[in-house]
């Protein structure tokens, strides 16, 4: 129980941390976002285009730093980012909510896809050690998981779009001139255009949980209980899973939570290359259109999201370790 | 009339493939086991008694294999055996207990899990049957059978080994190889551990082969002593002959590394020196290069020679005939 | 993208000692292992390409508008022009300084620092140890691109070397969580027991004991920190974040998107760029994986000889 409330303590400090940071970013940084924002709007400035800005920072020269401080995080706390100025009156949170599902669908689904996978593939790799699987897996994968993940995908975009003529889309989560709905035409345009980014992200991460669960399984199989369940007879598979395959997913799944911060980082140029309307796409734009209410609160989304899977990952590692229940 | 041996072992050996060729970790290994007897094995570290004990068991892993040499279980060739045809004799005819319980206990699982898999894997259907030996094994070294539901790490060294050894005696085997089961442990709980394990051997009638450094604690408990060198068996004998006489110098280098606590007081020597490399090792007796009583016969590999009621590998020993012979 | 946890779980290593025949040892064990041949052959090509870009193209300035627009392969332009009259190749080997000054720069810098709080969290224990390793845990859960993307963007003008302050910033926390658990595993080794019974000073204990034994997971952070850097460079130059006017395989892919090369039949422009990228990555992964292979036995690569069973 002890380790639960240790976690839980970890996502309330780091979230404190990135709400701090958000926070003090347009306070240190050079380049005043009330001038960006003149500049933008030629002079002209919207009095609500301000009172957003204020919002979103908690910018206000009548009260002092703590004060400030305090009303952004109850700003924050209630969903209250301000209003975006490329989407100008639309606030923040709508344009968020938009775009998140389409986040998770891709970028969620493929992760987790390629996570299972790398594992699956891993574990059969370090089983059957030193036969031709395992002599060939690591070098390729060893040079997949060093590919930029948005020229992956351009190169995708290369061979499978422009050269067969649109066979695959690379643009958008869905043709622009379908209807969104429940139907099933649109499901499977929707599949379509999720097809090629949801493949640079396969390709380009299955290759680390490959490797990493690869590693772990032959570090497992040479610990003593392995070589005790051969000397008590049992079965290969059952050998294979429960005595290897189950220890060495543990280190896994903290390796997992560790690179999420990396994923990230590749799902937001998969979704720039590929123009899909994603949290990272809408960053992207933000950091264009210097708006800059919506991107502090895509970054604090971002977070939230990744320190949920952390979590998740937490509860996970909790229900499949003993020793992490009892641990005091 | 004399029973059969429970365990021959002719010219065992193993070898280790590295990048710089093929050491051999035992070579030409002998030995029997009657049924019931307690075998002790004993040498400096990296003798190779450790790998000659999985090499019998056919457990090593690679880059170790048997390379040649026969091993006969109850009349039985194990090696060259599949897994398949080994899965039948392993556990129920042969056991073995580890260094650690903690490394060699699964500690994702329960104790009763890891009791239960064995006895499913040998055909043991019933829960209620499985149940039952389960707590009774557990009842016989000891340790309350509420920790069939306990995870490795919630118990104390000294259970977890013991735990160890009862599992190893759930269908009590006629063998029971232990490699070093006392290592982790502290003076006393060594002790306990080896009285319990002898009254166990009383009450079921298994065999032991229990590969040890430490000769003062196997000498009180064993019936023969096998003392290994270099991957090859040097000497092997009566455990009090082995003691009293020993045939070897580097069996008193052994003992004399051990002192007495209770004998008077001697000044404690080891054996200087390092054992030699087993990619290219010496092509005459291998203790020869640390041996204080080398001499020139020693330059011509010895055989085991008889010493009394033991075999030693030294040219101390050699008949005076045959050394005129050659 | 896992590439940086290639770099092993943190774990007992070889005794002390051993480090004095390390540099010698590590030319024969990079001969002996295929991966790091090929990681190590790929690096001293493009470092070679970086220091004397001259020798390998006839171009004196690679940025400037010099050729014909988008001109396919041909003897004069080995890889054809860009929309903006520059030779494909000459750009990829002048680019190749910037990459790869960037790769080793925040690698060494991001292991510096990883060094310092991992061994000190390691050290001292306590109080010191909980807000360190806070710290480190919260720099490597927060998702740092989004991070870097909006100080960037705030930092204004693509400044190369603000790329690699926060490239520095965000990548030295891995590292540092590695090389606090191994402090901790060999802190209570023998040979440390014997230094302190001598008398020795923790500074002491730490440069000369602790140190060299934990030279190859420090390597392992270098390699890993470098194919971060230059996996992140690119991605921040490509979205135009980075020093748009400077030479280097990520501005090239970003100028390539700008003039939708794809889709315009100029695929040379964006393939060669990225496949730079990817090269360079790669040779910095292998020779990670291949050091890990060579640390940790138990990860080797096994000859099988005709074994009656083969057992796995």
């Amino acid at each position: 129980m002890r380790y639960l409330t240790h976690r839980m303590g970890f996502f309330v400090l780091t979230l404190w941390a990135a709400v701090t940071v958000n926070f003090f970013i347009p306070r240190l940084m050079p380049g005043d976002p009330a001038s960006a924002m003149m500049a933008r709007f030629h002079g002209r400035v919207n009095p609500a285009a301000i009172h957003a800005l204020e919002v979103a920072f908690g910018v206000n020269s009548n009260q002092s730093l703590w004060s400030q401080y305090i009303s952004y995080l109850h700003n924050c706390l209630t969903g209250n980012f301000g209003i975006s100025l490329t989407y100008f009156p639309l606030p923040v949170s709508t344009e968020i909510a938009q775009a998140l599902p389409w986040t998770l669908g891709l970028i969620g689904v493929a992760t987790v896809l390629a996570f299972v996978a790398g594992t699956v593939i891993g574990t059969i790799a370090g089983w059957r050690r030193g036969s031709m699987v395992d002599s060939i897996v690591p070098p390729v994968f060893v040079v997949t998981s060093a590919l930029p993940y948005f020229w992956v995908g351009m190169i995708l975009i290369l061979f499978f779009s422009v050269m067969t003529n649109g066979a695959l889309p690379n643009d958008g989560a869905y043709d622009v001139t379908s209807t969104p709905g429940l139907t099933l035409a649109f499901g499977v345009d929707v599949v379509r255009h999720a097809v090629l980014p949801a493949a640079t992200i396969l390709i380009t991460s299955v290759g680390g949980w490959i490797l990493t669960m690869r590693n772990n399984m032959l570090t497992v199989l040479a610990e003593d209980y392995v070589r005790m369940a051969r000397a008590k007879g049992l079965s290969n598979q059952r050998i294979m899973y429960q005595y290897a395959a189950r220890n060495a997913l543990l280190p896994n799944l903290a390796g997992f939570a560790m690179s999420l911060g990396f994923v990230v980082a590749g799902a937001i140029l998969v979704e720039y290359v590929f123009n899909y309307p994603g949290l990272g796409y809408m960053l992207l734009n933000a950091v264009n259109n210097l708006d800059y209410p919506l991107m502090q609160a895509l970054f604090l989304m971002i977070t939230v999201a990744v320190l949920v899977a952390v979590l998740i990952c937490d509860f996970l590692t909790f229900w499949l370790d003993p020793r992490a229940r009892s641990r005091s | 009339m004399p029973d059969a041996p429970v365990l021959e072992v002719r010219g065992l050996t193993v070898e280790y493939d590295t990048a710089a060729g093929s050491a051999r970790a035992v070579d030409g290994f002998d030995l029997d086991i009657l049924p019931g007897e307690f075998v002790g094995v004993v040498g400096e570290s990296g003798c190779g008694k450790s790998t000659m004990l999985f090499g019998v068991a056919q457990l090593l892993s690679p880059p170790a294999r048997v390379s040649g040499g026969s091993v006969r279980f109850r009349g039985q060739e194990l090696v060259g055996m599949s897994e398949r045809e080994l899965a039948s004799i392993r556990w129920r005819g042969i056991s073995v207990v580890m260094q650690s319980a903690m490394n060699a206990l699964n500690p994702v699982k329960q104790l009763g899990a890891q009791f239960e898999d064995v006895m499913q894997v040998h055909g043991e259907r019933s829960r209620e049957v499985v149940r039952q030996r389960s707590e009774e094994v557990l009842r016989l070294v000891g340790i309350d059978t509420v920790h069939l539901k306990s995870y490795p790490h919630q118990l104390s060294g000294g259970m977890r080994q013991r735990a160890m050894i009862a599992m190893a005696l759930l269908f009590t085997p006629d063998l029971v190889i232990m490699d070093e089961p006392t290592s982790a442990l502290d003076v006393v709980a060594q002790r306990s551990l080896m009285m319990q394990i002898k009254e166990l051997q009383r009450q079921l009638g298994f065999a032991v082969l229990f590969v040890t450094h430490d000769m003062s604690l196997v000498s009180h408990f064993s019936d023969r002593l096998v003392v290994m060198y270099a991957a090859k068996a040097v000497e092997i004998g009566r455990t009090r002959q082995v003691f009293e006489a020993p045939g070897t110098p580097n069996t008193q280098g052994l003992m004399d590394a051990f002192p007495s606590l209770r004998g008077e007081r001697v000044t404690l020597t080891g054996i200087p020196g390092s054992p030699p490399n087993l990619l290219d090792p010496p092509t005459g007796c291998r203790f020869a290069p640390r041996c204080p009583k080398r001499f020139e016969m020693c330059d011509i590999p010895p055989r085991l020679y008889e010493t009394g009621a033991s075999l030693a590998a030294c040219h101390l020993h050699a008949p005076a005939a045959e050394e005129a012979v050659r | 993208m896992s590439a940086t946890l290639l770099a092993g779980a943190p774990g007992e290593t070889e005794t002390p000692g051993r480090s004095r025949r390390r540099g010698f040892g590590l030319l024969r064990a990079i001969r002996g292992n295929r991966k790091a041949m090929v990681g190590a052959i790929l690096l001293v090509v493009f470092s070679v390409l970086a220091a004397v870009p001259q020798w390998f193209t006839p171009v004196q300035d690679a940025n400037a508008h010099a050729f014909g627009l988008m001109l396919p392969p041909s003897a004069a332009h080995p890889l054809g022009t860009t929309a903006f009259g520059q030779d494909i190749l000459a750009q990829l080997i002048y680019g190749t300084r910037q990459s790869l000054v960037i790769a080793v720069v925040v690698g060494g810098l991001a292991t510096v620092i990883s060094v310092l709080i991992g061994i000190s969290a390691a050290y001292l224990g306590g109080m010191a140890d909980g807000v360190l390793s806070a710290v480190t845990d919260i720099f490597l859960v927060v998702p740092t691109f989004p991070l870097i993307v909006v100080i960037a963007a705030y930092a204004g003008n693509g400044n190369t070397v603000v790329v690699v302050g926060v490239l520095v910033v965000t990548g030295w926390s891995y590292g540092a969580r590695q090389l606090r658990a191994q402090a901790l595993s060999l802190r209570n080794r023998e040979f440390l027991e014997s230094a302190r019974v001598r008398g020795e000073r923790s500074s002491y204990i730490i440069l000369f004991e602790v140190l060299p034994t934990m030279t190859s997971l420090i390597l392992a952070n270098f390699l890993g920190g470098a194919l971060y850097a230059v996996l992140t460079a690119a991605g921040l130059q490509f979205i135009g974040l980075g020093d748009n006017n400077s030479l280097s395989w990520g501005t090239m892919l970003h100028w390539a998107q700008s003039n939708s090369a794809l889709q315009t039949g100029q695929a040379l422009w964006v393939v060669t760029p990225g496949l730079c990228v990817a090269l360079l990555g790669a040779s910095f992964a292998l020779l990670n994986y291949a050091f890990d292979e060579i640390s940790n036995p138990a990860l080797r690569p096994v000859r099988r000889p005709r074994a009656r069973r083969t057992r796995s």
